[in-house]
């Protein structure tokens, strides 16, 4: 099949393009939202019935990060639909400032949660063998990055926990399976968002995109909004139970 | 009473009669209407054949009475079967009051069963007739299921929760029962009998009175008793070979022989320990003559053959590895 | 067929997709939907012998009540691994991806389909998925029963779990890729006139099978997903000695695979639909009606999956709601099948090789349907579930429904897929070979079932060998009437008699454009001006229609006038 300029060869006309590409994303949207709702009906169910354990995984998570991480998806969106904006209005310059811009956040975001992750694999919070959720209580010297108000707060918090839950530990982890199972599927998603944002700004650099034909950039923008509002679902739903007290 | 169908089991629970009606009622339907489509679809093949190379049929969109019929009259027949199994199955999923609770586990692969006054049984129920039975159900590693055809009655045992089923036999009668959800190797010999017992022969049964005792589970007691457990750990972990599949299995010596681990070389295990050493193990286990009576003896080794089935650990097993393939 | 005027003998027209490009890059980096589906054709009749084989292990091992072929270990790594192969390997992709692939944009007047490179990384993805189940099969293979119920497969079973459940993970991508491409297709892609009333049923069929296919497939993903990090990692929402529940990996597993099997049979309904009126040269009786119920069990099908679960030990109240829905699933169904029939009435019935497997179909996939209802049943499933009842159900639809519309889509396209015709009374002798050789293999099992045989048996009481020796003499029966078509097929693609464009003669757009198809399937793109199926207004297929009859709108003689 033949591409003439911006047509590909099965289609008749650009709008008709246009309304495939646009439709196809929609449907894809579809499936996600099937394949993160597999998840997140196991996280609610579980969450249920070990509330105690997934409320005391809730509070080993920082809320400043998590909130500021959800600061930067949010701008991330902005840009890119100012991007899509650009794009629509043919302003070669400013389409290629956003898309930098929305990577530029991206790369803040996965910068902020390997940070978050790498602190979970010290304090032996990472499902497998190793996991304990008594581990800094019991270990304040290993874990020097939770200061010692923060410290005894965790420890009260453990000891009610373990009262209520004789098996604090082993749903402890389901709590943390289902943390590192959502949001690494989310960073999943991320990266492979981060890459067609990468495609796009290479083409939107060789002039590709303009009032007549923005699709792509457009089709991208949807992909990348949905991923935020993952984030959005994720962010209450791990970081945020039970946090009135 | 035997089914009026025929290749039906049995008909020895309260349930069973009911369960073969409705069978009968949704075979007949479906008879029905299958033999209905089959003669209509056969007549039209034959009456409207292709009488000449070119010829076409008639111009006909549809119909939309006989649409609405065909929609209505099914779904019809299909709630009223609906209704019929459901009100079975409602009735057999709330469990009356007054029932005979048995207390059943299953594991990989094997059923351990126990009676109200503690009596335990291994892969064998015995029940007396006409009187409302629950059994209550666990497991210990992964699904099995118990199913007695001839009760037609089913449940799946399931790790981690506790399910109930109940019935009322009706017939005496040794029925078959089976694990009816696979879970591994031996899943398909995981099955034992059903024993349905007039109420005097039950109640003599389970004091132990009648000469139709469990061996097995006797034996199992014993092993404890004699704190044979702490030595023969079923892991391999213990000072003494497991015995798991030790049964019918070949038997690696010290000095080198093989010899079969049959009923009496157990006997001669547990009388004369220090006759045949297992490769690899010290001579340290301690003569059980004149500790342990014959019935005692044999009600140990019905035990000891209870664990043919059982999982062989890689390192301890009493028993040779078998040579991929053949047991 | 039609009465072709004598003449010179047809040949095949010189440029066509198969022969515009040369060499094995052009099949392997093919954005042709028709090459695509012939990839598949090859991949997914590979799988076929793959389970194939693991069915023919059982039904020798099972000969004799205590097998001597197999161990009980290896008899569980047959059936595990024959499922395994024909469900995800064969029956899910093999009319939607062969079939639904070649014909779909050639029956909506399209010259591919909407995204061609994302269809052949379908292909792809299905062949990378592929590699890690045969890892798996390679190295020992897998023993959980293809249901991989939990704990059995992520704490307990000794083999090779991770990798199989790798695959088909990786494989339902393949799946929802397809379903994309087919309902964006459909959407956007049809040629001037094509309304959505003027559709073949076989497109309604693959459309509401692409519903499933992106509703269902994500959610089996992520559970695979999560039951393989439980596997390899030791996580546990579904080993209840962490505190995981079992039956939650059931609910998630049963939510996408009963789906599923919608998504095997309705492909397969949409080529009876399309074989019907054909061969009985008469529009389809009920055209709505019977897009309308494709549709609607794609719909009601999300909504029966706890009735694989009666008996889990569940609330009794859910399963009385299950087993009402699955009843009413039942509906459209049977309003199909009495479409079908009533297409017959008045008609003018031929019973070339495709119509013997729609008849075939009928006969058996009322069997396999009406089994059903014994299982729907709540008091009789207590019963039956889990014995060879079910096993013998199953098969009916799946082998009596599904494969036989495959292999009658099969004859009837291969025509329109290389040019040239299968030999008639070979392919006609093989249909009742198959035929009869599936009774035999099947309608034992359901006696089985009833006598209390549970499934997944390695050994069984003596009681039950002649039902299970019967069963294996069908087998081989069977395995024959599979074994003819492979041949004369293969044989008849590059020897059979050029069969022009339009033998039977057929309806569909995919019939006005030359056998095999140019590579841009239509030189002009058609005007559609007539409905489905309607042989009263169709001159240009030559037959003797009464005077009178058929309106003032016609169909152009060739796609490219």
């Amino acid at each position: 099949m033949h591409r003439t300029g911006a047509l590909y060869g099965q289609f008749k006309t650009l709008e008709q393009q246009k309304d495939t590409a646009t439709l196809g994303m929609w449907i894809f949207l579809v499936t996600e939202v099937m394949f993160f709702g597999g998840i997140m009906l196991a996280y609610t169910i579980n969450r249920h019935t070990y509330f105690h354990a997934f409320a005391m995984g809730s509070n080993t998570l920082s809320l400043g990060l998590g909130g500021f991480n959800t600061v930067v998806l949010l701008a991330s969106s902005f840009t890119m639909a100012m991007a899509v904006w650009a794009s629509q209005t043919s302003k070669k310059g400013l389409i290629t400032l956003f898309l930098s811009l929305t990577i530029l956040l991206g790369f803040v975001f996965f910068g902020v949660k390997y940070v978050e992750y790498a602190q979970k694999f010290h304090h032996h919070l990472v499902p497998g063998k190793s996991f304990d959720i008594f581990y800094c209580v019991n270990n304040p010297a290993k874990c020097e990055d939770i200061d010692a108000a923060d410290m005894a707060k965790e420890k009260e918090e453990l000891e009610v926990a373990a009262k209520a839950d004789p098996d604090l530990n082993a749903h402890a982890q389901l709590y943390y399976s289902a943390y590192f199972g959502m949001t690494g599927l989310h960073a999943l998603h991320m990266v492979i968002g981060a890459g067609l944002l990468f495609w796009l700004l290479k083409e939107s650099v060789a002039g590709k995109f303009n009032a007549e034909w923005n699709n792509p950039v457009d089709i991208v923008g949807l992909y990348w909004h949905f991923v935020d509002i993952v984030w959005i679902y994720l962010f209450p739903l791990l970081y945020l139970i039970d946090r009135h007290k | 009473m035997q089914s009026p169908l025929p290749t039906f089991p049995d008909q020895a629970s309260n349930f069973a009669g009911n369960v073969d009606a409705l069978f009968s009622f949704i075979l007949m339907t479906t008879l029905f209407f299958a033999v209905l489509v089959t003669v209509l679809i056969i007549f039209a093949a034959f009456k409207f054949r292709r009488q000449s190379a070119n010829e076409v049929g008639d111009d006909v969109h549809g119909n939309n009475v006989l649409e609405v019929g065909w929609t209505l009259i099914p779904t019809i027949i299909a709630i009223g079967i609906f209704a019929w199994g459901a009100a079975i199955y409602v009735n057999y999923r709330i469990a009356p009051k007054d029932t005979l609770d048995i207390y059943l586990v299953g594991k990989q692969w094997m059923w351990k069963l126990q009676q109200p006054n503690g009596r335990k049984e291994i892969n064998e129920l015995h029940i007396p007739v006409n009187r409302n039975v629950k059994l209550i159900m666990g497991s210990e590693d992964v699904i099995h299921d118990f199913y007695v055809p001839a009760f037609r009655v089913k449940m799946d045992v399931v790790p981690g929760r506790y399910n109930t089923m109940w019935f009322r036999p009706i017939k005496t009668g040794k029925y078959h029962f089976f694990c009816s959800q696979y879970c591994g190797t031996n899943h398909a010999v995981m099955g034992g009998w059903v024993t349905v017992m007039e109420p005097a022969e039950y109640a003599a049964w389970l004091s132990g009175e009648s000469g139709d005792v469990n061996p097995a589970a006797a034996g199992e007691r014993l092993f404890t008793q004699f704190a044979c457990n702490t030595c023969h750990i079923p892991n391999g972990t213990g000072r003494a070979p497991s015995l798991n599949g030790l049964f019918g299995g070949t038997v690696l010596l010290a000095d080198g022989t093989t010899v079969v681990g049959d009923e009496a070389y157990i006997r001669e295990s547990i009388l004369q320990p220090k006759a045949k050493i297992v490769a690899g193990y010290q001579p340290v286990m301690p003569t059980f003559q004149g500790l342990v009576t014959e019935e005692q003896i044999l009600n140990l080794t019905a035990y000891i053959k209870s664990l043919q089935s059982q999982p062989v650990p890689a390192k301890g097993a009493g028993i040779m590895p078998t040579p991929a393939g053949k047991k | 067929m039609r009465e072709q005027a004598t003449g010179p003998a047809l040949k095949l027209p010189e440029k066509h997709y198969l022969n515009a490009t040369y060499g094995i890059r052009s099949w392997l980096l093919t954005t042709d939907h028709k090459r695509i589906a012939l990839l598949y054709l090859a991949s997914v009749t590979f799988f076929f012998f793959v389970g194939g084989f693991f069915a023919m292990m059982i039904r020798l091992h099972l000969l004799t009540p205590n097998g001597y072929l197999l161990t009980p270990d290896q008899y569980n790594r047959m059936f595990t691994m024959h499922g395994v192969a024909m469900i995800f390997f064969f029956l899910i992709p093999s009319i939607p991806a062969v079939m639904g692939n070649f014909l779909i944009p050639l029956m909506i007047g399209a010259k591919d389909l909407a995204f061609p490179k994302i269809n052949l990384l379908s292909w792809y993805v299905y062949v990378v998925g592929g590699l890690f189940t045969l890892w798996s099969m390679i190295n020992g293979g897998l023993d959980t029963g293809w249901t991989f119920y939990t704990p059995l497969s992520t704490v307990y079973s000794n083999s090779a779990v991770a990798p199989a459940v790798v695959g088909v993970f990786i494989t339902g991508f393949s799946s929802i890729l397809t379903g994309l491409n087919f309902l964006v297709t459909v959407h956007t892609m049809r040629a001037p006139g094509m309304t959505w009333f003027r559709l073949p049923l076989f497109v309604w069929a693959h459309y509401a099978t692409s519903i499933v296919m992106i509703l269902g497939t994500p959610v089996v993903a992520i559970t695979l997903g999560l039951a393989a990090m439980e596997r390899v990692f030791g996580l546990g929402f579904f080993n209840p000695a962490m505190g995981g529940d079992p039956i939650l990996f059931q609910h998630l597993f049963w939510f996408y695979s009963h789906p599923a099997v919608y998504i095997m049979i309705l492909p397969a309904m949409g080529v009876i639909s399309e074989l019907i009126p054909t061969f009985a040269r008469k529009r389809l009786f009920g055209y709505h009606f019977v897009a309308a119920a494709s549709l609607a069990i794609a719909v009601i099908g999300f909504l029966v999956w706890t009735h694989h679960m009666f008996l889990t030990g569940q609330s009794t109240y859910a399963a009385v709601a299950f087993s009402f829905l699955t009843f009413i699933v039942a509906v459209p169904s049977a309003i199909k099948t009495f479409n079908w029939t009533a297409t017959l009435f008045g008609g003018s019935i031929s019973f070339d090789t495709p119509m013997l497997y729609a008849f075939g179909f009928l006969g058996l996939f009322l069997v396999g349907g009406l089994t059903g209802l014994f299982l729907g049943a709540l008091g009789v499933d207590i019963n039956i579930h889990d014995t060879y009842f079910v096993v013998a159900h199953f098969h009916y639809i799946m082998v009596g429904g599904a494969v036989m519309g495959y292999l009658g889509g099969l004859h009837f396209w291969w025509p329109k897929i290389t040019g040239r015709m299968y030999p008639e009374w070979l392919a006609r002798i093989a249909a009742f070979t198959l035929f009869i050789g599936f009774n035999f293999t099947f309608f034992p099992q359901f006696i089985l079932g009833i006598m209390g045989m549970p499934r997944r048996y390695h050994t069984y009481p003596p009681e039950f060998q002649i039902y299970n020796v019967m069963s294996t003499a069908g087998a081989s029966i069977l395995a024959v009437g599979y074994l003819l078509p492979m041949v004369y097929l293969t044989w008849a693609a590059f020897y059979g008699k050029v069969a022009g464009d339009n033998p039977w003669p057929a309806t569909g757009l995919e019939w006005k454009t030359q056998s095999p198809p140019l590579t841009e399937n239509f030189d002009v793109t058609p005007v559609v001006t007539w409905e489905a199926y309607d042989f009263h207004n169709r001159p240009d297929l030559g037959l003797d229609v009464p005077a009178g009859k058929g309106s003032p709108v016609v169909a152009p003689a060739h796609g490219d006038d």
